[in-house]
């Protein structure tokens, strides 16, 4: 592990990595990339094992885990594992493993990891009213033209512009 | 041709190692852009450090012009490639919904992942977050499952939108991209040398950006240029893959096979009848729709056919081979998935049900009842029809 961590890469260097990538997910599995489909799979996992039988009430948690289905049972899933473990690689390369907190000077670390949680909540339910993420619906139907992920790309800059001013304290430096 | 099905050609283990391999690369990537930081993430919105919206357009048109690029040239079949499916209202307020998430929050759901990997707290409360937030999404759809499921548009491309061609748009959004990049640029500067003796400048002086504008601007052209295949042209590709189902008669179906199916509740049958219209006039099956050849040609035409779910299938009637042939060559590079011949149309169907009766009901020639099978031995015909395989929409996030 090294002490000093790398600088990053230039961020059209980095995109294009990510389209190479993109396109490869695309040539190989027909599908592009995804998170948020993973992580609804995750969730619904996760409360089959303590409540199984609302897992088979709720509709969109049966499609993904009623009864004999498992819903880690999903490409989806393999995909975030892979991106967990490249992002920890990357990190590891390049002296980015480390324990931390990051946030603005003018918060403390409870506040932080508090509006981390919350900002993750509306995110999560957000991620599946838009039916993905940034990575699936921005840049996977993004690259395809699909209209509604275009739509849906406008609309997650112009969400987190609009009320940006409102929360600069927890970025303020 | 692309794209191949690593599921179906490794096996599901084998599969899932590819998913994962491409999952490897994809957060490689964004940890280099270091977007495992989200006071990185969120300066993207105080105007400071637009590297959210380089990387992400970059890794957009990057992406799209390969997929482009190699359709134009015969190597991918666009048809097979999944494009989410659009809900456009639902996805504008989902949209704005993750807007104020990632600016509370500092992350997306695939940065939380890095973020999380690279042993960050908030990003893993953050990750946390999200499972909450996609289990309270599911308890509360109940509530406006109707909007959640309006304006509805499969596979709906920004070019079909526009009216223009795939190529046209593609260089449009290569050019947006450029003038979005630029403005980044500049508001970068004016942010980063406020204050200071630097005299900001329309200009953009690093030689490699300029460089690589051009590239993708170049390629967006030949994009243009080279355009999309017509479904002529793409036969004259694709043929290898798709005459065998035609040569083993795996894709033509005996009229006791129609009969069955259009009795099952659970498939969509679409039956296109390419005979003369005064022949189907005469006499035709019920819910059948007569086309022309030429009508399989038109996009507007084929996209219901292409876009039917999972369990829609497409029958096609014809007084001879070479018309119905052609036909289903036509819409098969168009993305018809389970897509069938009636075996010599409609030559046999009196002689097979004619005077028929079941229940002590004569049979409808045009509709016969599931019933009639039972007045033909069990192995009266082989079926062929399959239902199945993937839908080419809504990739992974569905």
């Amino acid at each position: 592990m090294k002490n000093k961590p790398n600088p990053v890469k230039n961020p059209y260097f980095a995109g294009a990595i990510l389209g190479v990538v993109l396109y490869s997910a695309f040539a190989l599995t027909h599908s592009g990339l995804g998170a948020s489909g993973a992580i609804s799979r995750i969730q619904v996992a996760m409360t089959k094992l303590f409540w199984s039988s609302h897992v088979d009430r709720v509709g969109a948690f049966a499609a993904m885990g009623a009864g004999d289905r498992n819903p880690l049972d999903h490409p989806s899933v393999f995909l975030l594992l892979g991106t967990f473990a490249g992002g920890m690689l990357s990190a590891w390369l390049n002296g980015r493993l480390k324990v931390e907190i990051f946030k603005g000077s003018k918060i403390s670390n409870k506040q932080r990891l508090f509006f981390a949680l919350l900002g993750g909540t509306i995110m999560g339910y957000g991620a599946r009213f838009a039916r993905g993420c940034t990575s699936g619906q921005a840049l996977s139907g993004g690259a395809v033209l699909s209209l509604g992920s275009w739509a849906f790309m406008f609309s997650v800059f112009i969400g987190g512009y609009a009320i940006a001013y409102f929360v600069r304290r927890l970025w303020a430096d | 041709m692309l794209p191949v099905d690593v599921s179906v050609e490794l096996g599901k283990a084998g599969g899932y190692a590819v998913f994962f391999a491409i999952g490897v690369g994809f957060g490689i990537a964004l940890e280099l852009a270091g977007f495992g930081d989200s006071r990185r993430l969120a300066a993207q919105f105080y105007l400071k450090d637009m590297s959210v919206l380089k990387t992400m357009f970059t890794g957009i048109i990057v992406a799209c012009l390969l997929i482009f690029l190699s359709s134009g040239v015969g190597l991918l079949d666009f048809s097979q490639i999944a494009v989410n499916q659009t809900f456009l209202w639902p996805g504008i307020v989902g949209g704005v919904i993750m807007g104020f998430g990632f600016i509370i929050g500092g992350y997306c759901p695939g940065t939380s992942l890095v973020a999380t990997a690279s042993f960050k707290i908030d990003g893993l409360f953050f990750l946390v977050g999200t499972i909450l937030g996609a289990g309270l999404f599911g308890d509360s759809l109940p509530n406006f499952e109707y909007f959640w499921n309006s304006s509805f548009t499969d596979r709906l491309l920004v070019s079909d939108w526009l009216g223009w061609p795939i190529g046209a748009t593609v260089f449009a959004v290569t050019i947006m991209a450029m003038v979005m990049f630029y403005g980044a640029e500049k508001v970068e500067e004016f942010f980063l040398f406020k204050g200071t003796d630097h005299v900001w400048s329309w200009k953009i002086s690093k030689r490699p950006y300029l460089i690589g504008a051009a590239i993708l601007v170049a390629v967006a052209s030949m994009v243009w240029i080279i355009g999309q295949p017509d479904p002529i042209r793409k036969w004259k590709i694709m043929e290898s893959q798709y005459s065998i189902q035609l040569s083993t008669r795996a894709v033509f179906i005996h009229p006791l096979e129609y009969v069955k199916t259009y009795n099952e509740s659970t498939v969509k049958l679409v039956t296109l009848d390419l005979r003369p219209s005064p022949a189907f006039q005469a006499f035709h099956l019920t819910g059948s729709e007569n086309v022309k050849l030429n009508d399989l040609l038109d996009a507007k035409v084929v996209a219901p056919l292409a876009q039917l779910p999972s369990q829609g299938v497409v029958v096609l009637i014809a007084d001879n081979d070479s018309l119905s042939v052609k036909a289903w060559k036509y819409l098969k590079v168009q993305g018809v998935i389970n897509l069938y011949i009636l075996e010599n149309g409609l030559h046999n169907w009196d002689s097979l049900f004619a005077g028929k009766t079941v229940s002590e009901k004569a049979v409808n020639l045009a509709a016969p009842p599931a019933g009639v099978l039972q007045l033909f031995p069990k192995d009266a015909y082989s079926p062929k029809i399959k239902i199945g395989s993937k839908k080419r929409s809504g990739g992974l996030c569905g």
